[in-house]
Parts: C-alpha cells; structure tokens; sequence
C-alpha cells in the first residue's frame, strides 16, 4: 500500500461521513479540521470507518496521528501493509 | 358547584392563538397541499419495505430535508429530527417570524411523540449482527440520537432556539399535548413564543408494524389508498404513518403586537388517564376528557361544530370512541359534524393530533367539513349523527374544532380551537 492510497481511503471515508464539503483541494500538510467543517463526532467516524471497511485499529491515545492527509498516510501505510501480509 | 374538571375560579388566563403551521403529511407538505387533498379525497398511503416483514403499507412524507439542513445534519440527525426542523421552520416563515429577530431565549419548543429512539436502536442491532454482535461497531452517535429529547433537541440547535426545548411523550395522544402543554407555557409566561406539536418517525422501525401484527391490529389491503378505513365494516388495523405538524403559538396581545395572521384561538382542553388496562381504551373516560375540554373551553357539546375523531381503523378501538362521542354529542347537537382525517394518512402517532388539527382548521374559512373516506359500508356501531362520510359536508358555521386523540396506557386528550374573534 502506498501513502496515496491511504489519503485516498481517508478523503472516501470524509466524502462519506461530511458530503457537503468540497475535498477537491485539500491540502495534504495541513490539518484536516484547519480546512474541513469537521468536529470530534467526525473523527470517531473516520475510526470507525477504517475499523468497518478495513479492519483497522486506531487506539484513542494515536487519534492525533489523523490529524491531516499527511500523518494519515504515515500512521496507516504500516498499518494496511501489515493487514496486507497477513491476507 | 364547579365540576372535578373546571379551571381554578380565581385563573386569570391569557388568550393563546395560533399563528403559524409547518408540517408534512404522506399527502401534504404544506397546509394548503394537505388541505386540498382532503377535501379531494386523495389518500396518502403507499408500499414501504420493512426490514424482515417486506412490503407493508405506511404513510411515507416527501419532504425536502435539504431545504433545511445540510446533508451532514440529516446524516448525523434522525429523521424525527428531520421532520421537526421542517415543520418548525416551515411554521416560523408560515407566521411571518423574522428569523434575524427571533426571541431565541424566550422560545419553548414542545415537541409531542408516540415513541423515540426505537429506529435508531434498530439500525444498530442490525449494523452490528453484519459483524458478529460486536458492540465496538455500535455508533457513537447512538446516545444522542436516541435521548428522548433528540427531536426538539435537533430543532432547537436549528434553529439557535436557547429557551425549553423537549419532547412530550404521551404515545399517540402527544400532538395534542404539544399544543396544550405550550399554551400552558405560555399562559405561565414562562415564554413568548412557542414552537410546538407532535412528530412521528414510526414507519422506520419495523418494530411498531410486528407490535401491531402481533396484536392483529395491523392493516391489510391489496389497495393502498383503501387500506386505512376507520367506521367501515370491512376495517382491519391500522396503517402505520410517519408525519409531523408544528405550529406557532402565543399569546394575543403579542400576535396583534406584530401584525400577525391568526388561525384559531385556543379555547379549551381537556387530558386524562384511563387507568383501566395497557392497550385497550376506555370509552368511558374518552367521554369524560371530551366534556372536560367542552367545560374548559366554557361551552356546551351543541357550540361544537367539528368534532376530529381519533379513530384508527381498529375493530374495537373505533366503537369504543364511537360511543364515547356518542354519550357527548349523540342528541341535541344538530350543527356538529365528525370527521377522520386517519382515513386519508393513516396513523401518524405522535404527530396524529397535530395534523389532524390542521387539515381541520382551514374549515374556520371556507365552511367545508372533510370527510372520512373509505366507507364503503359504514359499521352500524359507528353510525353517529353528523358523521361525514366520503364527500366533504359543507357547514352553515364552523366557530369550533375539537380534536381527540387517544394513546396507549389509557392516554386521553382532546383540544378544541376556536375561531378567532377580537
């Protein structure tokens, strides 16, 4: 898995979880809630939707890690390329 | 000497009109819509597909939720949520409220309703069964989502209301509490303005259908627009409908302050328990809340000119409420029709007796009485005198609306509305 497909599993799972908002322009160094209407509900929802959809687990003590597109794609690559050997 | 149910002599009690209706009905998104559909005979009724019962026939509102919200909010919100951010907003424009200048601090907003929480609940226990009853699946949005205030919640953060805002749970009677409860708000001066009614979200959990199935209370027929029949022989339950209907109401003085359009005063009201058994009603204490709300109201059964009726369409229900309206009404009330307006939508719950109110009031202007459709064959134990059935009657005066409805645990009310004379 490569750090652009995790950013895209994120900016799916923000289509999702916030449709009003325009993701064509998000910039991936900046935190996401600097440029997105997105609350604490939200970021729980993002969790729960890598759980859901991927099996992935983020512990509440590395929710800072998805901060923005940037630190997503660092925190979860590992994290998708373990599931990845694993299968 | 006063009777155990009238008002305290020494009440000084403001006059309460209404001034605004938002609502949305499965044949009517506005006051006018649903009105005119009532009065052309045109049902609401359709085939919805509930989880693990299939196709059932409901009630199901076409409203435009994003007229109101974002489609995080509605995403994020129930639909009971939903439903009652439209009706209030729809309400406040309805009423000529300036929402720049609205007096958020001084708005209650009371909201009735049969039941809250089961959809969402629902919705969980089957999210979850996809991954092994797992409860770290469950949503953090459940909490919040099912308080039982969630949907006068949800309206007050709409509309940036801070004043009392909570739900009133009084199964199907609740649309009615709404009102009355907030006439009594302000009548206390406790607010200025109230945002207040019933809403219903029933038809999306499958619970309610089973419950009624169950109880062999649920209604069938190979045509939906027939299937909700109250009166008719050929009845056999109830159709389940989702609805909501909000009104504005405040007192008199601060509705001809502003300039304001003015439906109908609030005259009277009655509300009281069966205590008699968990389902089934109990005519005798319908006849009693009904002359409570007359003696409230400081009239007599023969000044009531349009009498709403609860009925559901159940076998027992329906006779029950016939006789109790009956010992009211039965002899020397020549000007006074009854009607059903379930007949059109089905049972709305919790937004029953706002809705039904509403599709009533127009009748203070142009004189017509909407019927009860769908009787083929009217049952001989529901023939009252002023019953109008299938065509619209048309009134030599309509100064008085009275409103029952009925709920479960022996929940009785009955409002009754007047026209507006200054």
């Amino acid at each position: 898995m490569t750090n652009e497909y995790c950013k895209k599993v994120i900016l799916d799972i923000i289509a999702d979880i916030a449709p009003d908002e325009d993701l064509s322009n998000v910039k991936p160094d900046v935190r996401l809630r600097d440029q997105l209407q997105l609350d604490s509900m939200d970021f729980l929802d993002i969790v729960m939707e890598l759980r859901k959809r991927h099996g992935i687990e983020v512990p509440e003590a590395d929710y800072t890690r998805l901060a923005s597109l940037d630190s997503c794609a660092e925190y979860l690559t590992p994290k998708f390329n373990a599931l990845a050997a694993k299968s | 000497m006063a009777s155990d149910f009238h008002p305290k002599p020494h009440m000084n009690l403001a006059r309460i009109v209404i001034t605004g209706v938002g609502l949305t009905a499965p044949n009517g998104n506005s006051l006018q819509e649903f009105r005119a559909n009532l009065l052309a005979g045109k049902a609401g009724i359709e085939w919805l597909d509930v989880r693990y019962m299939g196709r059932l026939l409901a009630g199901v509102c076409h409203y435009d939720p994003l007229k109101y919200q974002t489609r995080k909010e509605v995403r994020v919100g129930t639909r009971a949520g939903s439903i009652s951010i439209w009706c209030a907003r729809e309400a406040l424009a309805d009423g000529g409220f300036d929402m720049a200048s609205l007096p958020r601090s001084r708005t209650g907003i009371y909201i009735g309703c049969t039941e809250h929480g089961n959809v969402e609940t629902e919705n969980e226990i089957y999210a979850i069964s996809k991954f092994n009853y797992d409860t770290k699946y469950w949503s953090h949005y459940h909490n919040p989502r099912t308080v039982a205030n969630n949907p006068a919640g949800e309206t007050s953060l709409s509309l940036g209301v801070t004043g009392p805002a909570y739900t009133i749970g009084a199964a199907c009677a609740a649309g009615n509490l709404g009102l009355i409860h907030a006439s009594q708000m302000l009548r206390l001066g406790e607010v200025d303005l109230a945002i207040c009614g019933g809403v219903s979200e029933s038809i999306h959990t499958f619970g309610i259908f089973a419950g009624f199935k169950s109880q062999g209370a649920l209604a069938v027929n190979d045509v939906p627009a027939k299937a909700s029949r109250p009166f008719d022989r050929a009845r056999n339950g109830i159709v389940v409908s989702e609805g909501g209907c909000l009104y504005t109401l405040e007192r008199l003085d601060d509705a001809l302050a502003r300039g304001a359009r003015i439906y109908a005063e609030i005259a009277g009201y009655g509300v009281n328990s069966d205590a008699s058994d968990y389902v089934l009603p109990n005519p005798t204490r319908q006849a009693e809340c009904v002359r409570k709300s007359i003696e409230h109201a400081g009239l007599k059964p023969a000044d009531i000119h349009i009498v709403n009726t609860h009925a559901t369409a159940t076998t027992l229900g329906d006779i029950q409420e016939c006789e109790a309206i009956r010992s009211v009404f039965g002899q020397g009330c020549p000007e006074t029709f009854i009607n059903n307006t379930k007949s059109f939508i089905g049972h709305c719950m919790g937004a029953a007796g706002a809705l039904e109110l509403a599709g009533n009031l127009p009748s203070f202007d142009d004189l017509v009485v909407h019927p009860t459709i769908n009787v083929d064959d009217l049952d001989p134990a529901c023939a009252l005198p002023g019953l109008v059935l299938n065509t619209p009657a048309r009134a030599g005066r309509v100064d008085t609306i009275l409103n029952n409805s009925f709920g479960m645990l022996g929940i009785n009310s009955t409002l009754i509305v007047k026209r507006f004379v200054a």
